[in-house]
């Protein structure tokens, strides 16, 4: 059991600065968040895209301010729980009892979700089939990849996952691409080297088809594919991958008795605190009247929601407010050497 | 103003008012149309705005920008006629447009 004073569940720039607010107040937490590294949507969606609206940066891309971020908040030594999911919250008398996905556990005085749109999980399949297959032959991610060593592989996507997996696998495999269209969003190297293996036959490349179905017992045995035209073919396939990038999902979030509209969670403006005592949620996640969905706004609302966290924290202390560039208290919690 | 009109996957029809100027996507979040999550907000990095365009419609609507098309290769059962509603922006031309969205989307 983790025991420490916040659980921050979402690790992109509103929740990374919420650490902060924390810790310059003296209060320890820990971060949880679905993807296997830091930043959020910062990182997943736009890395190397500008954004021109944070206060005194005139331009940064989503990477440089992540990594900004995460110095910003070293000294106070956060500890990260990456591709974990949160999953379940219980009350256990005044503390938050917190499980994760990957039976990580936490005790802890208050929660703060700061979990963007939600957790960001593979698209999949829209057919319904699939799901029977799904984590034996059918997979949207890969963890072993020794076990498609000399088998018949059906991969379907266009952008980088796809092409560098149908690449990687036609050395030991039979590879099938297939792809709704003739372009590809995957890098431009990627797609002259494909089209090259396809021409040497150590790949098969099936552009303008989707699948149609797929079927075997309990392991698949082959999928159909439907060109635009109509045509079908059907492919002798041991095992399917789908690579259709990442959706976002309010996921377990929906199950905490928290009011949610609209695939968000409503809270106060003086704290951020939702109508659950204790749980408060900061950035895209929340809303209220008003409510901006930049990054800015996220920050001010960690600002709050940290010093809405003290009360559950320290409940015999009393806060007081205080400015970085004069509290010894903070600049020693900075590690400040004078 | 142009009249748009959205099919969901309830089988039902909005006919909507949209300002010139908002988009498709814009037109369907502020009706509460269902099946329209525009995750991103419009920024051409979700393809949850992602609509069918009646048949007719789809050729007198402003070409695709780079980057959209990749992006629908991430929507749920891309077609042909496939947009995202966040890039059609509304004017006195698209008066009359028919949107379909995907049911697996809602």
């Amino acid at each position: 059991m983790n025991k420490t004073d916040v659980l921050i569940i979402g690790a992109g720039p509103t929740g990374l600065f919420c650490a902060h607010q924390l810790g310059i107040i003296g209060l320890q937490c820990e971060i949880v968040d679905n993807l296997d590294k830091a930043g959020g949507q910062c990182i997943e969606l736009y890395p190397d895209k500008p954004i021109y609206d944070i206060p005194a940066v005139p331009e940064c891309t989503g990477e440089e301010l992540t990594n900004n971020l995460l110095k910003q908040i070293k000294p106070f030594n956060v500890k990260f729980h990456l591709n974990e999911r949160v999953e379940e919250l219980k009350k256990v008398e005044k503390r938050w009892h917190v499980k994760t996905s990957g039976n990580q556990k936490f005790d802890v005085a208050a929660i703060i979700i700061a979990g963007g749109v939600g957790s960001f999980e593979p698209r999949k399949f829209p057919i319904k089939e699939c799901e029977k297959f799904e984590g034996s032959s059918l997979f949207y991610s890969i963890k072993d990849k020794t076990i498609f060593k000399d088998k018949t592989i059906s991969i379907f996507g266009g952008g980088d996952s796809a092409l560098d997996w149908a690449i990687e696998l036609s050395n030991t495999s039979k590879v099938n691409l297939i792809h709704r269209r003739d372009g590809f969003s995957g890098a431009e190297s990627s797609v002259q080297k494909v089209k090259e293996l396809n021409d040497q036959g150590k790949l098969n490349l099936y552009t303008k088809y989707q699948m149609e179905s797929v079927s075997g017992d309990n392991q698949i045995g082959s999928v159909k594919i439907k060109h635009d035209e109509g045509e079908t073919k059907e492919l002798q396939s041991d095992y399917v991958l789908g690579f259709f990038g990442l959706i976002m999902q309010l996921g377990p979030i929906l199950n905490w008795g928290l009011n949610i509209n609209k695939k968000t969670v409503e809270v106060n403006t003086e704290n951020f605190e939702t109508n659950v005592d204790g749980i408060f949620a900061i950035g895209d996640i929340c809303s209220y009247p008003g409510k901006l969905k930049l990054i800015l706004s996220g920050f001010h609302e960690g600002a709050l929601a940290a010093r809405g966290c003290f009360k559950y924290a320290r409940p015999d202390e009393k806060l007081r407010f205080e400015f970085t560039t004069t509290s010894k208290a903070a600049q020693e919690r900075l590690g400040v050497k004078k | 103003m142009a009249k748009i009109t959205y099919h969901t996957h309830d089988n039902k029809t909005h006919t909507i008012d949209v300002q010139n100027g908002l988009t498709v996507m814009e037109g369907a979040v502020q009706n509460d149309i269902p099946g329209i999550d525009a995750d991103c907000g419009g920024g051409m990095a979700c393809a949850t705005c992602h609509v069918y365009v009646k048949e007719d419609w789809f050729d007198k609507l402003p070409i695709k920008e780079d980057g959209e098309e990749d992006m629908l290769d991430m929507a749920y059962e891309p077609k042909q006629n496939s947009r995202l509603s966040c890039q059609l922006i509304v004017s006195d031309e698209l008066d009359g447009l028919e949107v379909t969205i995907p049911e697996k989307q809602a």
